[in-house]
């Protein structure tokens, strides 16, 4: 039963809302933000996450994972949002893992996966080329230069870009600016001669950067997936991408749900509780039938992709666009209910607030999902 | 009430569905395998006539085979299996598009109600007729000064030795002018806190002193009446879960109509048009894409709306099997009915000046149909608790917010 969790499953889940709570509350990116910690996120707390085998949920057993599923992860994903705990899960156990793990060559896998499961390297995919996510829009250029290849263009919204010790790049290495075909996947170490990385502040305070390659040379070895064919690879690679995201959207929504209903059973006005006046009432009850909604979606797109990864595509842009609509309702919902202390910065809110915003831009916005949806329909 | 839920293996269940699939393929006319228009709907009772020897022959079939109520028990004329086999047996005939071979009010509410309350005698009499579709039951809760405040009903019932002694009306009673029975809900105690003197009664509407007055809805159709109760005799032995019980009946009733409520737009029984192929027939299209951009817009909405319902169905589904609980059935009315209603005004914009044929010449039956139901539809989200009401109850028993 996919819709449904197991009891194994019910276990990891409290686990990891019990250590994220006790280790990294919203808090602690509080403390990271204030610090402008140059790291942006706690490397002794990702060790201890690796420890938990966080990193290597998805992993099979011969890389040193736990092949416990993607819905296992998607878990921890959940609770992450509701926590806002800064860390490399998303770009390296969820993006970069499963690009090596669908794309990688056998030495990569052996070299680099049982690293990335003990949480000791860590990786980012640079994509973006624009203010909005066209993966298959990529001007970066790989040309051959006798075994090899030069890398040349500019990143941009590259999630964790800055404290990544490789990076996933997309580069074009045939056909047109815009097109699935002639991309190519090539693993660049952060500190490659000709690479240059420019750290960006994002509203979330979480870690982003623009990258930019000047004449970066990679071997062929290097090439993660098959020359011109790296759509093969990224696309599903996105689709996970997504799907895991919109677990932690539903955290995010999750939590942010809660905290709101809390305070609309303590703050009184008028001389009664506000969780009484009908017009909020209302609006919570529709945020409530919205959660159900979206949790049941998010369900069956996690275990879409172990069971029925046919369905991945439809599924992610399903998971994605719904859960993008829904954190923007409920944090925008959470801040008005609030009244004047939703909009100041020691309320938690705004954090919230500000996560999702970034989220909803990462791997396609509602818009582009919609449009996708609809073209996998086929209208 | 229903089959004891089990876990059943899937090796089973999968055998059954191969048996089902074939039984099915061979005891299916194939006239019943074809959309079906509001007359061709068959729903039993005393004046009843089949729409077609097929259709007679489908219903009898069925009948003989259990499968008209899957999972009542075999005692009373069901199926006596668990939900997991029910649920397969609807897979089954949906695959086929086979028709529903009985459409009633019976099944859907009042059986459900009856197993959980009933005496054993209420059972043996009006369970079997309802699965032999002998009887057709109508609705009698609303009331012209009671809607959403269900429980201010003030049609009454008087002790009188050994009957009770009915007086009032009930409104909005669908299909009354056309059943055989009726199930009400009536004041038999007025002094008390006004959901505890409230009693739920069977009553024969032929018996003298009860009658019915068709109202017309801007459907066009007369769905519903107004019924009237002046001085009807009920015998005793017609009075369900005991004196002043009758609100607990009416709410586990309730749970039912509003599940039914909640599934109308996956399985609507006269569905004709689905919005996207609709889309494709009327709309022009641009490389494979609507070219309206709003239009694709808003079929992308309520596509991916009811795909989240349909899962969420499936989740409650398998939170039943695994016993478990969740907010989820609670809010499945309002999204439901409310995805209804989107689904109905999309239509109207897809099909454009064609679907807004009243009768006659120049528009399908399908459009004309489009248009009868987008009327409907509208009263999806007040009848069996209004959406606000639905909100109401979400807010008071799952977020547990203060009331006022
Ligand atoms: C940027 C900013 C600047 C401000 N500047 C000033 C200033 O210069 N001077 C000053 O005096 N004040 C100022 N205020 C305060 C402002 O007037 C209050 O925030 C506002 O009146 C709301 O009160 P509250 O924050 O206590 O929210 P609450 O009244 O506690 O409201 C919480 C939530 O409950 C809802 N709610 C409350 N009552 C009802 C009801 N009866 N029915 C339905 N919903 C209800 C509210 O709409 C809100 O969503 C400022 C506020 C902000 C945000
Ligand atoms: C097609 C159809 C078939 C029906 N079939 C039957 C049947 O077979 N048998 C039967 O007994 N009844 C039947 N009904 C009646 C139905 O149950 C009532 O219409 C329903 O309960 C609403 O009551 P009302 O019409 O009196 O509206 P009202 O209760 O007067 O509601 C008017 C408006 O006020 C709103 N409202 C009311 N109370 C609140 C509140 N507390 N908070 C916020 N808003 C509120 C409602 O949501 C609605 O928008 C049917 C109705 C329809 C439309």
């Amino acid at each position: 039963m996919a819709l449904v969790l197991n009891e194994e499953q019910r276990f990891l889940q409290q686990s990891a809302r019990e250590f994220l709570g006790d280790n990294a509350p919203v808090a602690s990116l509080r403390a990271l933000r204030d610090s402008r910690d140059p790291l942006g996120y706690s490397s002794q707390l990702w060790q201890q996450m690796a420890e938990l085998g966080w990193a290597s949920i998805i992993l099979p057993e011969e890389y040193g994972g736990l092949d416990f599923g993607f819905t296992g992860l998607g878990l921890v994903m959940e609770e992450a949002g509701r926590t806002l705990t800064a860390s490399p899960l998303f770009a390296s156990a969820v993006v970069g893992a499963s690009a090596l793990l669908l794309g990688g060559s056998e030495t990569h896998k052996q070299n680099l996966l049982s690293q990335v499961a003990a949480g000791e390297l860590t990786l980012a995919l640079a994509l973006e080329e624009s203010p909005h996510h066209r993966p298959t829009r990529i001007a970066t250029s790989a040309t051959a230069d006798g075994d090899g290849f030069l890398l040349n263009g500019c990143k941009t919204f590259v999630v964790d870009g800055h404290s990544a010790d490789q990076l996933l790049v997309v580069a074009r290495s045939s056909g047109d600016s815009n097109g699935a075909d002639g991309l190519s996947l090539f693993l660049v170490p952060r500190d490659a001669a000709g690479v240059s990385i420019q750290r960006t502040i994002m509203a979330d305070s979480r870690n982003a950067a623009n990258i930019t390659l000047e004449q970066v040379r990679v071997s062929a070895e290097d090439l993660v997936g098959e020359l011109d064919h790296g759509w093969q690879v990224l696309e599903p690679v996105l689709d996970r991408g997504r799907i895991a995201l919109s677990a932690e959207m539903l955290g995010i929504a999750l939590e942010t749900f809660d905290r709101t209903v809390e305070y609309l059973k303590e703050r009184e006005q008028f001389g009664v509780l506000i969780g009484s006046f009908q017009a909020l009432q209302h609006r919570a009850a529709h945020m409530q039938t919205q959660l159900e909604l979206s949790r049941s979606v998010v369900l069956q797109a996690l275990s879409a992709v172990d069971d029925t990864p046919e369905q991945v595509p439809l599924m992610a842009s399903l998971a994605k666009a719904r859960l993008n609509q829904l954190v923007k309702l409920v944090t925008n919902e959470a801040v008005q209910m609030h009244g004047g202390i939703g909009v100041t910065d020691d309320l938690e809110i705004g954090f919230f607030l500000k996560r999702a915003r970034v989220a909803m831009q990462i791997f396609g916005d509602t818009g582009f999902h919609k449009d996708r949806y609809a073209t996998l329909c086929g209208y | 009430m229903t089959a004891a839920i089990r876990r059943e293996s899937v090796q089973d269940l999968e055998q059954f569905r191969i048996e089902a699939r074939q039984w099915l393929q061979d005891n299916c006319p194939e006239s019943q395998r074809q959309p079906i228009t509001p007359e061709e709907q068959f729903y039993g009772g005393r004046n009843a006539r089949f729409p077609s020897e097929d259709a007679r022959l489908w219903f009898e079939r069925m009948r003989d085979r259990g499968w008209i109520c899957p999972e009542w028990p075999a005692e009373y004329g069901g199926g006596g299996l668990s939900p997991q086999h029910a649920k397969i047996i609807k897979e089954e005939m949906k695959a086929i598009r086979a028709r529903t071979p009985l459409y009633s009010i019976g099944i859907w509410m009042l059986g459900p109600a009856l197993l959980e309350f009933g005496s054993e005698e209420q059972k043996q009499q009006h369970i079997p007729a309802i699965i032999n579709a002998e009887v057709r039951w109508c609705q009698g809760y609303s009331e012209p000064g009671a809607g959403s405040d269900l429980a201010s009903l003030q049609c009454r019932a008087e002790d009188q030795g050994d009957h009770f002694l009915v007086n009032g009306s009930k409104i909005w009673t669908t299909g009354a002018d056309k059943s055989d029975w009726i199930f009400c809900l009536v004041r038999t105690n007025p002094d008390v806190k006004k959901q505890e003197g409230i009693s739920f009664l069977l009553i024969d509407m032929a018996d003298p002193g009860v009658s019915t007055t068709p109202i017309e809805l801007i459907s066009g159709e007369s769905e519903f009446c107004q019924t009237f109760f002046d001085n009807v005799k009920v015998p005793k032995e017609n009075l369900v879960g005991g004196l002043n019980q009758g609100w607990s009946v009416a709410k586990a009733l309730l749970v039912h109509e509003r599940k039914l409520m909640s599934e109308l737009g996956s399985d609507s029984p006269r569905e004709v048009l689905a919005p996207n192929a609709a889309a494709r027939e009327y709309l022009e299209m641009v490389d494979g894409k609507v070219a309206d951009a709003q239009l694709r817009m808003d079929l992308v909405d309520y596509d991916m709306e009811m795909h989240a319902i349909g899962l969420t169905h499936f989740r409650t589904f398998e939170e039943k099997i695994a016993g478990e609980r969740s907010a989820a059935p609670l809010v499945m009315k309002y999204v439901g009915t409310e995805a209804e209603k989107t689904k109905s005004e999309l239509l109207l914009a897809i099909l454009g000046s064609q679907g807004l044929g009243w009768e006659g010449e120049g528009f399908s039956t399908a459009e004309l149909d489009t248009l009868r139901l987008w009327a409907m539809s509208k009263a999806m989200t007040i009848a069996g608790g209004s959406s606000e009401v639905q909100l109401n109850v979400i807010a008071k028993n799952v977020l547990q917010l203060p009331q006022s």
